[in-house]
């Protein structure tokens, strides 16, 4: 789409068979909702289910950088759970107080993760293990471990009830800028591009002369970022700051950067991939709920985490195989 | 004139053990400068040095005139010097247009990347060299010569004042080297140095002005190309006379000619993928045969063959004349075959480990007994190879990695030795490892040859083969191509052969 | 050279010898802190309950350990502690479980143990055969491990009274808690293994170089995998001592970030993360100063959640060291 050539479907395909899959079966899962269920297509559902997804959303395009470049962010849940606190206790200064606040109290936490990583030579998930433990007790410190309330007299709970326009609610439009800059920022700037070759060779990246350690606290810091708006989501949609919330998100956000075909390696991924992803793993749940409705089966919540372990599991399967026959193909030349 | 670079009195350390002692470099701006020497003289080293990858312990540089400081590779591409180094460092995953580009992408609106730009400037610099392929593809889908190619491009593509080029030519065809002679050239007419390091000396007289001659992390000789010859260059890296070359008595492998006529290792057109595609040779109790080529020629994977590590596509094996496939090493070891890898920090010691559990590491299943390992059996074993190998270690549970590369080798020599095998493959055994202890590793190898067993050697040292080998298998392009038999081998007609198939380039 | 193989042993002895100390250091400082400040610090009963509470923290550290040795790692402990934990009162509650209690009783030690072996083979074979990477690999259960459990008991707290079954976590053998001793025990045999057997040798080998430990015909494959067995099994057992404690089985908190525990008290005790290195006994070290740390905040009364960061700090901190003596 980028090349001067015209767009090459084939090509897209041949090299991009994982995303190409997730698209199709998200098409194939709509398709099927859609047909099955009666107010599966109506504008409510859509409208929630969007609007319910998006800080899961936000938090997996963080996450897609961090794996990217090879590394892993497991903080972001607790993050999340920690900038929801800040939000709701800054609620009451209004949204545009409190979500930029929110969102660098969450990028001060990428930035820790980001020195413990690149200048104090701690392995990722080791650093940003610590660093879900460190979130955790903070939020459960400030907050007392209760929820708090957010201000309802404030402007704060529009973002996830107010429509931009009378259109599309705010969180939905908000999560769709951050897809399209941050897009732009790995398809169309330097930085984007080190990201990538830092995961796919860091040795090699350094040796070309880029910024290695810019690109390493870019990434966290963004994730950091990315979960801090996860935050403010949680806090505006549900009315409160949730300090218990956001156990297992790192794992719904790798799952989703994952099932997006980004390499877990890093070096090799996407971002509409990724929300493919996020999407297609959020609408599973989506459909088991409608499914559960009609009352023919009945899946408790607790199969959730299953069938997401499960799905992990294939994709691993999936890239595998995958990269074995293409390290095959490679030797054949 | 000026020197566009001179590095003088250049000292580096690792761990200790001295790596770089007084080295020095002088290039003349415009000028080819060739830098040769045996591995391990310091030739990466010190190029590592120059371009900000490791720092220099003492010693001054001086670069367009003024004192240099580069402490990052960063800073030296953006000071002028653009690097290909030895080992490929592109990303094999991103594109062939990012690959070239990254780092000095072409922009517009300030920020953004202008890919089409970036793709029509990648294909220009790529037609430089000949070379029309599809830019958006990964790198990693192209063939190691283009990978190569595009390396270069990479570094000349860059305005750079100075060219480094290591071991360039290691996996082109000589079309391909053409091409890149074609590059050097054009750049030496625009005035941009090139520091040119190669193994293949000939390649020297056609493209480079002067030569500068490393040994033993000195620098020991700088000349005009055109008065010297390639004898003396050899001399030069070896620290000899140049007539003392065409004499005996080098190397401790030589032995008396005994041979036995059993066969102990016979293999037929072995192929296991694209590095190596068809290899045949048999070897005799007794007997020292070696592995003669260039660099990935398929020497080494033709040791990984036989070993187990890669699988057999195609041709057989037959061991003491029966059938043998091994499916991993633990089968070619059981079958009496040991292999002293290349790579010794990579794929020989565990660095953690002591002496002793380095070098009982390939014998464990049979120290077993009552469900553990027979440490009084392990300490007396061990105990022997230290002595008889004069292993140099304060004691036997001393961490391998304290020890220096000869007597790391010698431990890992003794690690095969224990397995009391019939085969021992070795290659590089005296690689980065000092004059003495090198003789020493010779003669323990003889010595197990002399025993009736059999060595399958690869050696990039010249004098090892002819001298210690009953038979030279020469081998190009993951193929056997021909065979030269003792009595008989010179280092010039070894030198011929390699040349012959090199595709000719004297 | 002849002077740097004389002097360098020295100086790494040296070296090893600060670093062991450095957990006794910590840990006597804790020590000291407690009795001069904690009340009621040197009590029997406060002992017990210490023991009892860091033995599962030690007996999967040990795993941890092992795992970490051949330069893995293990997230899926706590889930499958979670998946034993639930497993047990599931069986000998069930009719068959109480119309023979004694087979019942053993097949609530049995199956648990065998569902954390199939966990341990699952993740093992990730691992070591699809060579995926193990924090990703060890993932996969960690979410649905507890998943499984939580399914299995539809969520349910599983309250139960059942002596001989909560002997694991309350029984006392001279005064101390039976599972204090069972760690002791695993610890012994562990220390075996690595040191002296075949099997530990090689898990080393692989941990310090596994290119180096194939090419010698070591079994990388069957290695990796046993160490996944080992470490998930010991976490099954673990699972049901949690359980025994409690006399309830609750699928939701059995074994609850005991990854992170786990992985603090391996790194504190010294294994490096790398891998090649298995101390047995600094995992027990490194459970026991952890334990301590948590139980010297909360006796003091610092919150729960303070406690948390401290951990977190420890982790960094240990691991940093680590790094910065590689460096």
């Amino acid at each position: 789409m980028l090349d001067q050539n015209a767009f090459d479907l084939r090509k897209y395909i041949s090299r991009n068979p994982q995303s190409v899959a997730v698209w199709i079966a998200l098409i194939v899962l709509i398709a099927f909702g859609v047909l099955r269920y009666e107010n599966f297509g109506g504008a409510y559902n859509i409208s929630s289910f969007l609007n319910y997804n998006a800080m899961f959303i936000a938090i997996s395009l963080g996450m897609c950088f961090v794996i990217l470049t090879g590394g892993i962010d497991l903080s972001v849940g607790s993050v999340a759970a920690f900038t929801s606190v800040i939000a709701a206790y800054l609620s009451p200064y209004g949204i545009e107080v409190a979500m930029p606040l929110a969102i660098l109290s969450g990028v001060a936490f990428g930035l820790f993760n980001a020195v413990c990583i690149v200048y104090l030579h701690i392995p990722p998930f080791i650093a940003t293990l610590a660093t879900m433990l460190g979130a955790k007790g903070g939020s459960l410190v400030i907050s007392g471990a209760q929820t708090i309330a957010v201000d309802w007299g404030s402007n704060f709970t529009q973002l996830g009830m107010e429509k931009a326009f009378g259109l599309v609610p705010w969180t939905i439009v908000i999560v769709g800028i951050l897809i399209v800059g941050l897009w732009i920022v790995l398809e169309m700037t330097s930085l984007g591009r080190t990201v990538l070759a830092v995961g796919g060779g860091e040795d090699a990246t350094v040796m070309m002369g880029l910024k290695v350690n810019r690109a390493k606290i870019f990434v966290y810091a963004l994730s950091g970022g990315c979960a801090g708006l996860a935050g403010v989501f949680l806090a505006s949609g549900f009315g409160a700051g949730q300090p218990l919330e956001g156990v297992g998100w790192e794992l719904s956000a790798i799952a989703s950067v994952v099932v997006g075909g980004t390499l877990l390696t890093g070096g090799l991924g996407s971002i509409p991939a990724t929300v493919a992803g996020a999407l297609l793993l959020g609408l599973v749940f989506n459909i088991l709920n409608f499914e559960n409705g009609k009352g023919w089966i009945s899946f408790s919540a607790y199969w959730q985490m299953v069938i997401r372990g499960a799905f992990l599991f294939a994709v691993i399967l999936f890239q595998t195989r995958v990269m074995n026959r293409q390290s095959k193909v490679e030797l054949a030349r | 004139m000026a020197p566009l670079l001179a590095m003088s009195g250049i000292e580096k350390h690792f761990a200790g053990i001295p790596a770089l002692q007084g080295a020095a470099l002088e290039i003349a701006p415009g000028e080819v400068h060739a830098l040769i020497g045996q591995n391990g003289a310091g030739k990466s080293t010190l190029i590592k040095i120059l371009t900000g990858l490791y720092r220099r312990d003492e010693g001054t540089i001086d670069f367009l005139g003024s004192p240099s400081h580069l402490t990052s590779p960063r800073e030296s591409q953006i000071a002028g010097i653009a690097t290909i180094y030895q080992e490929l460092n592109l990303v094999p995953l991103r594109s062939v247009s990012e690959n070239v580009v990254m780092g000095q992408e072409p922009k517009k609106l300030g920020y953004l990347i202008d890919w089409p730009e970036a793709h029509r400037r990648t294909r220009e610099i790529l037609s430089r060299f000949g070379i029309e392929i599809d830019v958006t593809a990964p790198l990693g889908s192209y063939s190691t010569a283009i990978q190569q190619l595009v390396a270069i491009a990479r570094a000349v593509s860059m305005d750079a004042k100075l060219v480094i080029m290591d071991e360039p030519t290691s996996s082109l065809d000589t079309s391909e080297v053409e091409i890149l002679f074609g590059v050097v050239k054009d750049l030496k007419a625009s005035g941009v140095s090139v520091l040119y390091v190669s193994h293949f000396l000939d390649e020297l007289f056609q493209i480079c002005d002067r030569v500068t001659i490393m040994r033993d992390g000195q620098t020991v000789g700088c000349q005009d190309i055109a008065d010297t010859t390639k004898l003396d260059l050899i001399a030069g890296m070896l620290g000899r006379n140049a007539s003392e070359i065409a004499s005996e008595g080098l190397t401790e492998l030589a032995g008396d000619g005994t041979t036995y006529d059993e066969i102990v290792l016979q293999v037929d057109n072995v192929a296991t993928g694209p590095r190596l595609t068809d290899f045949s040779m048999t070897l005799h109790r007794g007997e020292i045969v070696g592995l003669g080529g260039l660099l990935g020629s398929g020497r080494t994977e033709a040791a990984r063959s036989i070993f187990g590590v890669d699988h057999i596509t195609n041709g057989s094996i037959k061991l003491k004349g029966a059938e043998f496939n091994p499916a991993e090493p633990s089968d070619a070891i059981r079958a009496g075959i040991g292999l002293l890898t290349e790579d010794r920090k990579e794929e020989g010691i565990v660095p953690h480990m002591s002496v002793r559990e380095n070098l009982t590491l390939a014998l464990l299943p049979s120290m077993r007994k009552n469900g553990q390992i027979d440490l009084e059996k392990e300490r007396a074993l061990v105990e022997d190879f230290i002595r008889k190998l004069g292993i140099k270690t304060s004691h036997m549970d001393q961490p391998i990695r304290e020890l220096s590369g000869g007597n790391q080798q010698k431990v890992l020599l003794a690690r095969w030795l224990a397995t009391k095998p019939d085969i021992l493959i070795l290659d590089e055994p005296t690689r980065g490892v000092d004059v003495g202890a090198k003789r020493e590793i010779q003669s323990i190898i003889r010595s197990f040859v002399d025993e009736g067993h059999a060595v399958l050697l690869i050696s990039s040292e010249f004098e090892e083969l002819v001298e210690g080998a009953n038979r030279i298998v020469v081998m190009h392009e993951g193929k056997a191509v021909s065979e030269l038999t003792n009595p008989g081998i010179t280092e010039n007609a070894l030198v011929k052969a390699l040349a012959h198939h090199e595709g000719a380039t004297t | 050279m002849t002077s740097l193989t004389t002097n360098e042993p020295i100086r790494a002895d040296l070296v090893g010898r600060l670093k062991n100390h450095g957990g006794l250091i910590a840990l006597g400082v804790i020590l000291v802190f407690n009795i001069l400040v904690t009340p009621n610090f040197l009590h029997t009963q406060t002992l017990a309950v210490n023991i009892s509470q860091v033995a599962t923290i030690a007996i999967v550290a040990m795993g941890m350990t092992l795992v970490i040795a051949t330069g893995g790692i293990d997230l899926s402990v706590g889930a499958v502690m979670a998946l034993s934990g639930a497993l047990a009162p599931l069986i000998f509650m069930s009719d068959f479980g109480v119309a023979y209690p004694v087979l019942g009783l053993i097949a609530a030690l049995f199956f648990p143990l065998v569902a954390a072996l199939i966990c341990g083979l699952f993740n093992g074979v990730i691992v070591a055969v699809l060579k995926v990477q193990p924090i990703i690999a060890t993932l996969i259960l960690f979410i649905s491990g507890r998943g499984i459990a939580q399914v299995l008991t539809n969520g349910n707290l599983q309250t139960f009274s059942n002596p001989e079954f909560s002997y694991l976590g309350t029984g006392k053998i001279l005064g101390f808690p039976f599972q204090g001793w069972l760690a002791v025990a695993i610890a012994c045999i562990l220390f075996w293994v690595v040191n002296r057997t075949v099997f530990g040798r090689y898990l080393l080998a692989i941990g310090g170089n596994e290119r180096a430990a194939k090419l010698s015909g070591g079994p990388v494959q069957r290695v990796k995998i046993g160490a996944y067995v080992i470490c998930s099994m010991l976490s099954g057992l673990a699972g049901l001592i949690v359980v025994a404690i409690n006399s309830a089985s609750d699928a939701a908190r059995n074994g609850n970030l005991m990854e992170l525990d786990a992985i603090a008290a391996a790194v504190v005790g010294g294994a490096l993360l790398q891998g090649g290195k298995a101390p047995i006994f600094g995992a027990i070290l490194g459970a026991v100063i952890i334990q301590l740390v948590k139980y010297t905040l909360l006796a003091n009364g610092v919150e729960d959640e303070v406690a948390l960061i401290a951990k977190a700090l420890i982790i960094l901190a240990a691991v940093y060291i680590q790094q910065a003596r590689k460096e």
